[in-house]
């Protein structure tokens, strides 16, 4: 996306400023869980935008469909029967994909210099000829996103169709959701327009509805409005508090510096202890006298 | 210096595993601190750039494995901690600042070589166990995300600790001139055996 190369916030594996002369306003998805009806037509506009087609898989008995995310499926609908009070049942229909974190677990992981970038409108894209296939990504990710191609062993996921953002179209999935459950907008925007739904699915009931935008991840740029904002776990899963795990934030954290520093010490160590005590040499070789001499214990 | 000064000390199988086992971790080492910070991720190129390195790495990282544990059951027998060991460590100060006279004498290995080869022969199984847990595309989707994790973060640590002493093996080497030429042609002159590790030169003098 060498268009864009100059509105990168961020860029992985990379320990310089990356080009960010222009600015551009933080934009959001939001999807109100309770105005989708599980058509998945947004399923179909992601594959046909980003010219994607998954294997036609076999039938489990639900509607699911793939079954779960691949490199060519980087937004699938899932179904949920709950029953969230005695007596009620309730249709729980969540579309999954990238979450687009503002404090991104996969591009923290990945040791491939600009195989992911976030742009300074928040959008975090891989860029797959930059992957290497590690799978640290998949690693880092605290939403169980990325997905490595069986095929080429990059990983893919959600650009949150940052092409057609990129020249102002809204996208794909938001332009053909028949029921205006996907919007898009500046995350103030969005973020003002979830208050209003949020305070409208009060009055009808939910008392517990909600916006979620997690701030374990500081915030992400697909966010959802959740009748039941108490229990996200409910809509298939989706994660009350993901953070960024210990074991990725300690290894791509302060392990980094420390590793690197005491590798670097250890070695400056050996060399100095040269200068200072020199090399055991044995004198007298050729006579075999050693400069221990022959006092060992018999 | 005669060829009577010189004595036997490793077996060319000895040496090749050895030798196989350097150039291995060498190779594991540049492409395995390329993945872990970026101002290193220019030595992936030794491999053939990102891509290639990370296909390669988990291969030579068996290799690596292989040969290691191959020597490790030639010389295990040789690193069990006795005799004048403690003593030795007690005195490791007299050991760092080459006041050799004042060392109590030791056998085949010094006490600082076992302890590096027990530790080497731990990562070496972190490394082997936890490398295989991510290794991309074969294994590591069959472990759940949370293995992977805590298995990334485990290959990162063993290996820091691996390159670490290895740092301190090869300036050893150095440090005690000789060993490196013992490791190479597999002869040590007596002066050296009888300097270094003077019980082992009264075991292989009597015989």
């Amino acid at each position: 996306m060498a268009l864009q190369s100059l509105d990168i916030e961020r860029r992985s594996a990379t320990t310089t400023p990356p080009p960010g002369a222009r600015e551009q306003p933080q934009v959001a998805k939001l999807i109100d869980v309770s105005r989708c009806i599980g058509c998945k037509a947004c399923q179909v506009a992601c594959q046909e935008w980003n010219d994607l087609r998954s294997e036609v898989g076999h039938n489990v008995g639900v509607l699911d469909n793939p079954l779960d995310l691949d490199e060519h499926s980087w937004t699938v609908m899932r179904y949920a029967e709950v029953e969230p009070e005695g007596g009620n049942l309730e249709w729980l229909i969540r579309k999954d994909g990238c979450m687009h974190c503002a404090d991104p677990g996969c591009l923290k992981a990945c040791p491939a210099p600009g195989a992911i970038v976030q742009y300074s409108n928040g959008i975090v894209d891989f860029h797959q000829e930059n992957c290497i296939g590690c799978g640290y990504c998949v690693a880092g990710c605290p939403f169980d996103v990325p997905r490595i191609s069986k095929k080429d062993s990059k990983a893919y996921k959600c650009t949150l169709c940052s092409d057609r953002v990129a020249v102002g179209l809204e996208p794909a999935c938001v332009k053909s959701c028949p029921t205006g459950a996907i919007m898009f907008g500046t995350k103030e925007d969005m973020t003002h327009h979830a208050e209003g739904r949020v305070a409208e699915l009060n009055e009808r009931g939910f008392a517990n509805a909600g916006l979620y935008d997690p701030q374990g991840v500081g915030g992400t740029h697909v966010m959802y409005v959740l009748p039941h904002a108490d229990n996200p776990e409910a809509y298939s899963g989706l994660p009350k508090d993901p953070t960024i795990a210990a074991s990725v934030g300690t290894w791509k954290g302060p392990l980094k510096p420390v590793g690197l520093a005491l590798l670097g010490l250890t070695a400056l160590g050996a060399f100095i202890h040269y200068l200072k005590y020199g090399r055991k040499e044995v004198e007298h070789e050729a006579e075999g006298g050693g400069e221990r001499g022959p006092r060992g214990e018999a | 210096m005669s060829q009577q000064s010189m004595i036997d000390r490793y077996t060319s199988g000895e040496r090749i595993l050895h030798w196989v086992t350097a150039i291995t971790f060498f190779l594991l080492a540049a492409s395995g601190l390329a993945f872990f910070h970026p101002s290193m991720f220019w030595l992936t190129g030794l491999l053939g750039g990102g891509t290639w390195a990370r296909i390669l790495h988990p291969f030579i990282g068996v290799v690596m494995f292989v040969a290691f544990i191959l020597m490790a059951v030639k010389f295990w027998h040789h690193n069990v901690l006795s005799g004048n060991d403690r003593k030795w460590l007690g005195q490791i100060g007299d050991v760092i600042a080459n006041r050799d006279d004042r060392v109590p004498p030791i056998g085949r290995y010094n006490p600082g070589q076992k302890i590096l080869f027990w530790v080497l022969l731990a990562s070496m199984i972190v490394l082997l166990v936890s490398g295989i847990a991510i290794w991309q595309p074969y294994f590591a989707p069959s472990f759940s995300i949370g293995t992977v994790r805590f298995g990334a973060l485990m290959h990162a640590l063993s290996a820091l600790a691996l390159i670490l002493l290895i740092i301190v093996h090869v300036y050893s080497s150095f440090w005690v001139k000789g060993s490196t030429e013992g490791m190479l042609s597999g002869k040590v002159s007596r002066a050296w055996a009888k300097a270094h590790h003077p019980k082992w030169y009264e075991e292989v003098a009597r015989k």
